[in-house]
């Protein structure tokens, strides 16, 4: 499974046309179709040092994506590849080499640390289960090391503590260093701060961008903040639905947005700098999409006929920055309620 | 607007300082508090959750309370309704109301009071909605537990109430599993509104939700509140949302309240350093602006034995030796605000260093 | 395991289940001992005639069954077979049900199915004539009773363990250990079973009391080992010598006896369940 001629030019992660369908036994409420498309048709690539933010709302399929594209998840069509090679289907061993190069930090910091296992422990686990370090002093150097790190020293007051000892900051910290101990390529952050307070995140944030930088790592940051899309990512891409509907370079997406969702989004983003600004959006009705067209006419003020039974292709309206939208096709912005 | 008019005086407020003293409250006051201090038991002693908190609403105004987790806000505003947990306890303080204090009422009184002069809405609205009830029958029971309406009546109140609140009337018949999450909670809000009750509390209204439906919630909450003479407190940990709607804030740590006032003032003049910190926490989407986000070092104390003198010493890099020794004075300002900080009136000079890392990386006495 | 007795003790119905189990596990230890008699033998008066049914006394403190034998040694050696069995059947039951559990749990698919139709089959064994043809065929004895209790009793333990698994699998740090590299089995005993280990534990409590109870009635329906000294054959003996309700020194003891030990064990699990079973600690 070796990467297939790796140039500068290779993106260190690559989705094609992600596709995931889940099937639902009897749809609960809202749904009437059996099955859930959770995310569908999603591509992407992500280059050596670069952080792409997956920017949406629940529901939106983001995280699907991230778990696919580590293959957390196995995709019902599409591609991921790694450094050129394709690991979509892999399995064994061969999975586990991917896994040794591609990392996670959870959004729970209440739940994705095993509750009975001590932080040396948690964080060697990747090294033991990779057979690096074979003797157990070496891995708890190494470990020593990586807690130092992450900003949790002295470390031996830490090592031999359980997760219910630490604070919500400090646990988000055991699991960078637990991603990051083998030395991935590739790290995806799903929501790392939502749950922790306001005064810990910037240090949690700051740490994370510190270390993305200094191990020039591929990032993948997902989240329904764009404030801190903006503060992390280079580049962003705003799902909706399980499509990629707008993606740029973060600060075009977020100075010249296209796509109405992204505006809407924009728009209702709370933000210290927007004091008694908040204007209530007009109502919506709640139409389902109706299988056919692009899935945000039923929301969108601009919608036209053409929207509900075709579905809009890609459309490049800045350098780097794509937008699927008929209404950006026809040439006018759309504008924002 | 659809007879909205809560039962309290319609004199708007004149913005004076007052200090909070104890007693009744004087004309253009909805809800005083005095010194309120809740302690919760526990294995190791008492923890002090809420230490003598003074606060006053006026009618008609949106209050924020915001703070982050363990400053006590949460526990605050349910000493006001009176739902702490067993091991809580009001160890002092008053909250008066229409002339009587919350904290001491008897059972039977308080029942009264509940839905019709101060309600609630929650965190999660799950909390609220019974799921074996279609909801235009909760809001129903509501609005007749409180007095002696007809079905005619309840109904039509029940219609104008969605409408308040922007869900479609003819939902009225549906069950809670039927809504959807952001539906759920206006449905929460519009119980919380029904009688029209002095004093809202709005406990994380939004935190579930996503970020379009948060943004029309809160929207809507703003709309409802400039019709109403009634007056509204949200509770919330996210300043942002605060911001957007509040026409004041009162910031807490540690269980205290350590500055308030008007929101652009607090947002853009903090006066004490922790809300010079947690002002710069936030990430802004301003494209210009291009600077790090702030991070506070440290952690909230333990309210079993917070610090001597001032609590915030610990985390405050502008500490002096007598923030220490002595609690910081609560100081009322011209425009009626009020911080409790030794050194509040180096404020503008602090802010300027407050909002770069390196000054926090630094603790300790000068 | 500090923590499971730091449980226990902050419990008081808890503190007296692990007291009282103390004092049979003490009374187990010493008692060939402290018995004043051999339990067996026949006992005489200086004048020769049998200690026949005798009520207590100052030489026997518990009085003498029909055969002149001592009811106060029989007791105290009767504890040993009671904890044997207890403990070493619910040893054999919790084990086997929790990896039942765990596996069925954790894979799903075809295998979960495969195990819960085994172990549906083992509910629709009825135990007592189970054990009852197990001790036909392979004899009475207090390993076969151990054996027909294991064989049949997992299954409770085994569903439970499986809906907990099934909770705790999808669980983000069951994604994270995925993602750090770790295999089905060290998912398995690294992640989930430390995290099922407490309500096993529970369960190892309660089958204890269920396995002496079992054992007591095996006994009592004359299915013991005719060699041993146990409560249950102690009921045996003076039930089939017609005295169960002239001589009550002989009946209440072991009577009391087994429903106190089954009671220890009954106190402690419920007591630690209250801390272990997850929907309850919040």
């Amino acid at each position: 499974m070796g990467p297939s001629g790796e140039s500068p030019q290779t993106p260190v992660i690559e989705a094609r046309g992600l596709v995931k369908e889940f099937a639902s036994r009897g749809g609960a409420g809202m749904g009437r179709s059996r099955s859930v498309l959770a995310v569908d048709g999603v591509s992407f690539r992500i280059h050596r040092g670069e952080t792409l933010g997956l920017a949406g709302e629940s529901g939106s399929g983001k995280t699907t994506t991230a778990k696919l594209v580590l293959r957390l998840l196995e995709p019902t069509a599409g591609q991921v590849l790694h450094l050129g090679g394709d690991v979509t289907r892999l399995r064994g061993r061969s999975l586990r080499e991917f896994r040794r190069q591609a990392q996670m930090i959870f959004q729970d910091p209440y739940e994705s640390l095993s509750p009975r296992m001590r932080v040396v422990d948690i964080v060697s686990e990747p090294l033991e289960t990779n057979r690096l370090a074979p003797s157990r002093a070496r891995r708890e150097r190494i470990v020593r090391e990586m807690l130092e790190s992450v900003g949790l020293a002295p470390a031996a007051e830490f090592m031999t503590r359980f997760p219910h000892e630490l604070s919500g900051g400090q646990r988000q910290r055991v699991g960078l260093a637990r991603a990051l101990v083998i030395g991935p390529s590739f790290l995806v952050a799903d929501e790392p701060v939502s749950m922790l307070d306001v005064s810990i995140r910037a240090g949690v944030l700051n740490l994370l961008k510190r270390r993305i930088r200094e191990m020039g790592l591929a990032g993948l940051y997902i989240s329904h903040d764009l404030a801190l899309v903006k503060h992390m990512c280079d580049r962003t891409a705003i799902m909706y639905q399980g499509r990629v509907v707008e993606d740029g370079p973060t600060r075009e997406i977020i100075g010249n947005p296209v796509h109405p969702y992204t505006q809407a989004l924009l728009a209702a983003a709370p933000a210290v700098d927007r004091i008694g600004s908040l204007r209530s959006p007009k109502p919506e009705e709640a139409r389902d999409w109706a299988g056919t067209g692009c899935r945000y006419a039923p929301r969108c003020p601009v919608a036209s006929s053409l929207c509900t039974t075709e579905r809009p292709a890609g459309l490049e309206v800045g350098p780097g920055h794509t937008v699927e939208c008929h209404a950006a096709q026809a040439g006018s912005r759309a504008r924002s309620i | 607007m659809n007879g909205l008019t809560g039962g309290s005086t319609s004199v708007a407020a004149p913005a004076c300082a007052l200090p909070a003293g104890r007693g009744r409250t004087a004309p253009g006051t909805v809800l005083r508090v005095s010194d309120l201090t809740v302690h919760y038991r526990s294995r190791r002693g008492p923890v002090h959750a809420v230490t003598g908190v003074s606060f006053e609403l006026r009618p008609g105004e949106t209050y924020g309370l915001v703070g982050e987790s363990g400053c006590g806000k949460t526990t605050l505003v349910n000493a006001l309704l009176r739902l702490l947990p067993d091991a809580a306890q009001i160890a002092g303080g008053e909250a008066i109301l229409r002339g009587e204090d919350l904290l001491s009422l008897p059972e039977r009184r308080l029942r009264e009071m509940r839905w019709k002069h101060i309600s609630l809405i929650p965190q999660s609205a799950m909390n609220s909605l019974d799921p074996v009830y279609r909801v235009g029958d909760q809001l129903t029971e509501v609005l007749r537990a409180h007095g002696r309406v007809t079905r005619e009546q309840a109904r039509t109140r029940v219609a104008d109430l969605f409408g308040l609140v922007g869900l479609d009337q003819r939902r009225a018949l549906d069950f809670p599993h039927q809504f959807s999450g952001g539906m759920r909670q206006r449905a929460v809000i519009a119980m919380a509104l029904a009688l029209s009750p002095d004093v809202v509390v709005a406990d994380e209204p939004t935190t579930s939700l996503d970020v379009i439906v948060q943004a029309q919630i809160l929207g809507h909450l703003r709309e409802i509140q400039n019709a109403r003479d009634g007056a509204m407190i949200i509770v919330s940990h996210d300043i942002s949302v605060i911001a957007g709607i509040c026409d004041r804030i009162g910031v807490m740590y540690a269980g205290q309240l350590v500055e308030e006032g008007a929101t652009e003032r607090i947002l853009n003049q903090a006066e004490h350093p922790y809300t010079m910190g947690l002002r710069n926490a936030f990430p802004a989407l301003d494209l210009d602006d291009e600077k790090d986000l702030l991070a506070i070092p440290g952690t909230p104390p333990d309210l079993v034995s917070p610090p001597s003198g001032c609590r915030f010493r610990p985390r405050c890099p502008f500490a002096l030796r007598v923030c220490a020794e002595a609690a910081p004075p609560a100081l009322s300002r011209p425009d009626a605000s009020r911080v409790s900080c030794h050194r509040a009136d180096e404020a503008g000079q602090l802010r300027r260093l407050a909002a770069r890392q390196e000054t926090w990386l630094v603790r300790g006495e000068e | 395991m500090r923590s499971i007795l730091d449980a226990l003790a902050t419990d008081r119905l808890g503190l007296a289940g692990l007291v009282l189990f103390g004092i049979f596990l003490a009374l187990a230890l010493i008692a060939p001992i402290a018995a004043p008699y051999d339990p067996m033998a026949l006992n005489y008066h200086p004048d020769g005639s049998l200690v026949r049914m005798e009520p207590p006394s100052r030489e026997h403190w518990l009085g003498t069954t029909r055969m002149g034998r001592d009811v106060l040694s029989q007791l105290l050696m009767g504890t040993r077979p009671a904890l044997f069995v207890g403990v070493v059947s619910a040893v054999f039951v919790v084990g086997i049900g929790t990896h039942v559990g765990l596996v069925a749990g954790y894979f799903g698919g075809w295998v979960d199915d495969l195990l819960m139709r085994i172990t549906d089959l083992t509910y629709g064994i009825p135990f007592l004539p189970f054990a009852l043809i197990l001790a036909a065929i392979l004899g009475p004895g207090i390993q076969n009773m151990i054996i027909a209790i294991a064989l049949v009793s997992w299954r409770g333990t085994a569903r439970v363990i499986r809906s907990q698994t099934m909770s705790l699998r999808n669980r983000p740090f069951v994604e994270a250990a995925r993602v750090a590299g770790a295999g089905h089995w060290r998912i398995i005993y690294r992640h989930l079973l430390p995290n099922v280990a407490p309500l096993a534990l529970v369960y190892l409590a309660l089958t204890m009391g269920w396995a002496i109870m079992t054992e007591a009635s095996l006994s009592f329906l004359g299915y013991g080992d005719p060699r041993l000294v146990s409560w249950g054959k102690m009921l045996y003996d003076c039930y089939s010598s017609q005295a169960m309700f002239s001589a009550w020194w002989w009946m209440v003891p072991p009577g009391l006896a087994i429903a106190l030990l089954v009671l220890s064990g009954f106190l402690m699990g419920r007591s630690y369940e209250q801390i272990a079973d997850p929907r309850l600690v919040q």
